[in-house]
This record gives structure tokens, sequence and C-alpha cells, in this order.
């Protein structure tokens, strides 16, 4: 019952919110309500009993992709509306028709669920953060590891493209050695 | 596949009395009224006890020993007129104090503040009910926690950037550097305590450090408890790192623009956020609360023990530069925190 009346809101509200995110023209209006319709998401997961993922999906989406997303914006004024520029027609109906296909055969897939089987169910009695572990670190182990090693590249990649200027002074102008000359330069103007 | 922790389950067959939705209830609303009204005392002890540290008396007209000013503060902040500024997005604006004191909250569910209790049978319609001390007894009760306490981020941020004013878009810049940089201190003190105990929820935290202060975690985890201590003061925004709202650099900071109400809300969510950690601190470093005899006496104090901490270390200490407060974080306090997990897990495995 309870279960039924969350599952309904939190898919209202999320749709609702997505919705804001695409059609809004106001950045703040977009991450703000990107921002909620992933920590509804969240709910989705405490629905159906998997609470770590659920709060994987709070502090990694919410918690760090979405803040590092707000902090890219602290560069735009975020009071001021967007001018958009508008796609062609036929693309867009398209690219619309073939993610309403997709969609379509995403939510008829629950039809056929007596096909579906969990390879990895879940243990009785045992935590969540368990049962994740375990198959993380046996059956997808490689994977695992290949992302760690990708996400390290990134890492230095990421610290060898913002540590390119580090030796030199943001605030000091290097080309001019003392006061006097700054002085003089602007007396030369 | 047989590697498995099964203290969860002997823990959940030992809460004998059933939990209602009706006690869930109950505890939701005591959590939200005490805490509220614990966050208007706290005004009132930190000025209290700032003052005396600096030989001063303190607010004293309003009542006895000025104890009636955190009513006429509160008659203040309601009466006072709501200003949204002009250029303002008005919908964030307003959203976001609420986003503050909403997730402050949220994170207070997931946590043991109160011992547990069974309202008396005399009582009507509510008599009888078995009210827990945990609103939302999770088997991931201190990552949910964390990650409320992220989602917290949000309050000041959106509303630096929606107020239109350079002051509220450094103090938001400021937010999003701050708590995203001791967040991952946060995570990685906290893991090494984890290791130990093997769970992440509350209640095991609790069992595993039963039968006299030998056994608390601090003993075993020194600099786990130190670490969690310091970035637990740069998340709630305490002194020696309160650069998102210092009057010297940044006017107000986030807070700018925002008066009556709705800087209140930001209050009690910074509040309630300083109980959270005092809370979370004192569970799983300092032994946490006993259901027998004085045991809710003791959680108390320790609570308090670390609320009082964080005024001693305001009246102590001057708060350091953005730099510094960056440095601190990247280049000492997680390098620490890494090697410390590291150590613990050769221990272990030895």
């Amino acid at each position: 019952m309870y279960e039924a009346i969350a599952f309904y809101l939190f898919s209202a509200l999320t749709i609702g919110l997505f919705l804001i995110t695409v059609m809004s023209k106001n950045v703040l209006y977009a991450m703000t309500s990107l921002a909620a319709g992933m920590v509804l998401i969240s709910g989705f997961f405490f629905i159906l009993g998997a609470d770590f993922l659920g709060v994987v999906q709070l502090i990694v989406y919410v918690g760090a992709v979405m803040a590092l997303y707000s902090f890219a914006m602290m560069f735009f004024d975020a009071t001021r509306d967007i001018k958009e520029k508008n796609t062609p027609a036929a693309l867009i109906f398209l690219l619309g028709g073939l993610s309403a296909l997709v969609l379509v055969l995403i939510f008829a897939g629950p039809i056929h669920s007596d096909a579906i089987q969990a390879l990895y169910p879940m243990h009785e009695g045992v935590g969540n953060a368990q049962d994740v572990g375990i198959v993380l670190f046996t059956k997808y182990l490689v994977p695992f590891e290949v992302a760690a090693v990708m996400l390290l590249v990134a890492m230095i990649a990421g610290i060898i493209l913002a540590g390119k200027k580090m030796d030199q002074s943001l605030t000091k102008d290097t080309s001019v050695d003392d006061a006097d000359e700054i002085l003089k330069q602007k007396d030369a103007k | 596949m047989e590697v498995v922790s099964y203290r969860s389950v002997e823990t959940f067959v030992q809460h004998i009395p059933e939990v209602t939705a009706l006690g869930v209830w109950i505890k939701a609303i005591i959590i939200l009224a005490v805490i509220s009204a614990i966050a208007g005392f706290g005004t009132y002890v930190e000025r209290k006890v700032l003052a005396f540290m600096q030989r001063r008396l303190g607010p004293m007209h309003v009542g006895p020993y000025g104890l009636l000013q955190i009513i006429a503060d509160g008659i203040k902040l309601f009466t006072k007129e709501d200003i949204v500024p002009q250029n303002a997005n008005k919908f964030i604006f307003m959203v976001a104090p609420v986003i503050t004191a909403a997730t402050a909250f949220i994170a207070l569910a997931a946590v043991p503040v109160f011992p547990d209790f069974t309202i008396p049978e005399w009582i009507p319609v509510i008599g009888g009910t078995f009210v827990p001390s945990i609103a939302a007894d999770l088997n991931i009760g201190i990552l949910f926690v964390l990650g409320m306490m992220a989602a917290g981020l949000y309050g000041p941020l959106l509303a630096g950037m929606a107020q239109a004013n350079k002051w509220g878009l450094i103090g938001a810049a400021r937010t999003a550097v701050q708590f995203l940089s001791y967040e991952v201190v946060t995570g990685l003190s906290i893991l090494a305590p984890i290791m130990i105990v093997g769970s992440l929820s509350f209640v095991d935290f609790n069992a595993a450090q039963a039968g006299g202060i030998a056994n608390w975690l601090v003993w075993k985890q020194p600099v786990a408890f130190v670490l969690f201590l310091i970035a637990g003061f740069a998340e709630t925004n305490r002194t020696p790192f309160d650069l998102l709202e210092h009057e010297a650099e940044v006017v107000s900071g986030y807070a700018t623009e925002y008066s009556g109400m709705r800087w209140g809300m930001f209050f009690i969510g910074e509040y309630a956020n300083m109980i959270t950690i005092s809370v979370i601190a004192a569970v799983v470093f300092l032994g946490g609360y006993s259901a027998d005899g004085m045991g809710w006496l003791w959680i108390m104090l320790k609570i308090a023990f670390f609320f009082m901490l964080m005024l001693w270390v305001r009246a102590a200490w001057p708060h350091v530069r953005p730099d510094q407060l960056m440095w601190l974080c990247w280049k000492v306090l997680m390098p620490i925190a890494v090697i410390n997990v590291v150590i613990t897990g050769i221990v272990m495995m030895v």
C-alpha cells in the first residue's frame, strides 16, 4: 500500500522534474530539478529494498556528479535565461521517434518477467552492501579493476591539464620585477 | 561466498517490541520538535559559553540570566519581513533554506537520537506504542547519514547562486569546494572503524563497543577519530572552518540576502547538523548508548560534550584562510586518512 503510493508519487515527480530539466531555459531551474530527480531515483532503490544502491545513488549522483555540474555553473549568470539554438525539425522527429520506440520496448519488458531470472539473488538476512561486495569482487572483479584504472588515468590527465602553468603566479605579473617598473609602465601609458 | 557477517541479523532479533508505523511517526515528530528546540536553545548556550570564555556575561536582559532571549529571538525571526531581492531567481531563493533544514532532519532519521521507550498504557489512542530509538533502522545507516549531509550541500549552493549577489556567489563557491573536499575526509576516516566492526549499521557499532570504556573504538582508531572531528567541523561550517559566511571577507556568504525565518532555517539546519555529527562521533567512537540503567544519560552527555567542544574551539581558535583550508584537506588530512585505512587493513589481515 505504502509502496504503491510512494512509487506513483516518486514516478510522477521524477518525470515532472526531468521534464523541467529538458524544457527549462533557466540553468538554475534545470540543475535544481536534475538534482532533485536524482534524489527521487534513490527513492526507487529504497522501495525495492536495495538500500545500499539507493545511498550510493545519493552520494555519487547527488553529492558528487551534480555538485560538480553546479560548480561549473558558477561561471554562468544563473539568474538569466539562455537563448537556445533551434535544431532542424526532421532531426528532432527522428531522434524523438527512436527514443519513444526504445522506451516502449523497455516498458514492455516486464510482460515477460517470468523469463527473467536473478543470476545472483540476494541472500536472506545478509546486508545489501555485503551482497553487492561479494558479486563485485568475484564475478565482476575484472570490470571493477578496469574502471579503477580508467579513473586513475582520468585523474592523472586532470592533474596534468590543471598543472600546466602551476609554476606561474596568477596574481603577480611575472614579466615585471619590482614596483618601480610597474610605475614606469603606468607613466608610459 | 561464505564470508558474510550475520551480526546484523542477531541484533535485529534482539529487538523484541514490534516497531509500528505509529511509533515511527511519533519518533519523527519527537525528533522534529526536540531538535528544533535544541537548535534554539543551542544559540543561547553558544552565546553564554562564548561570553564566559571571553569574560563577559552574554545575554542577561530578557528573563532570568537571559533565558527568555530564545523566545525573543524566535518572535523576531518569525515576524521579520521576508525579503526577496528583485533580481533573484525567486523560486530557488525561497526553496534553498528548506533544503538545508530538510536534509539535516532527514539525516537524523537514521541516527539513534534518544533511547527507545514505550508510551504508558493509560494515555488514550497512542498508549502502549513502542517508540524506537532510530526512526528508520537502516542496515547502512552511516552511509545514509553521510549521503544526506552531502545532499545538504545544495541548500547554501542554490541560495548563493539564486540571490544575484557577489558575496552570495563567492559563499556558494566556497560551500561547494569546502563540502566536497571534506566529504572525502569524513568518508575515508570513518572507513577504518567500519572495517573493524564490519557493518554500516549504528546498532552494530553500538553492540561492538558494549561493555565498558576499554571497548570504545576511539582507543583502536584515535587517528580516525581526530580526522572525523576535524572534517565534521568543516562540514558543519564551524569556526576554524567557517569560511562560507565569514563576515570579514564575504559579508555573510550564501546567507547575505536572507532575512527572517528563511535565514532561521539555515541556522536550524546548521545546528541539526552539529547534533548529527556529535551523535555519529559518540556512537561510532565513544561507545554509543546502552539500553539499561543510566545509558540514556551517558549518550546525552557524550553528545553534549561534542557540542561543547565545537563552542570551545570557536572561542579558542581563529579561522583559517581558504587556501589553508584546501591545503589541510588534500595535503594533510586525506593522505593521513588513506594511510590509516591501509594500516588498519594490514593489521586486520595479519
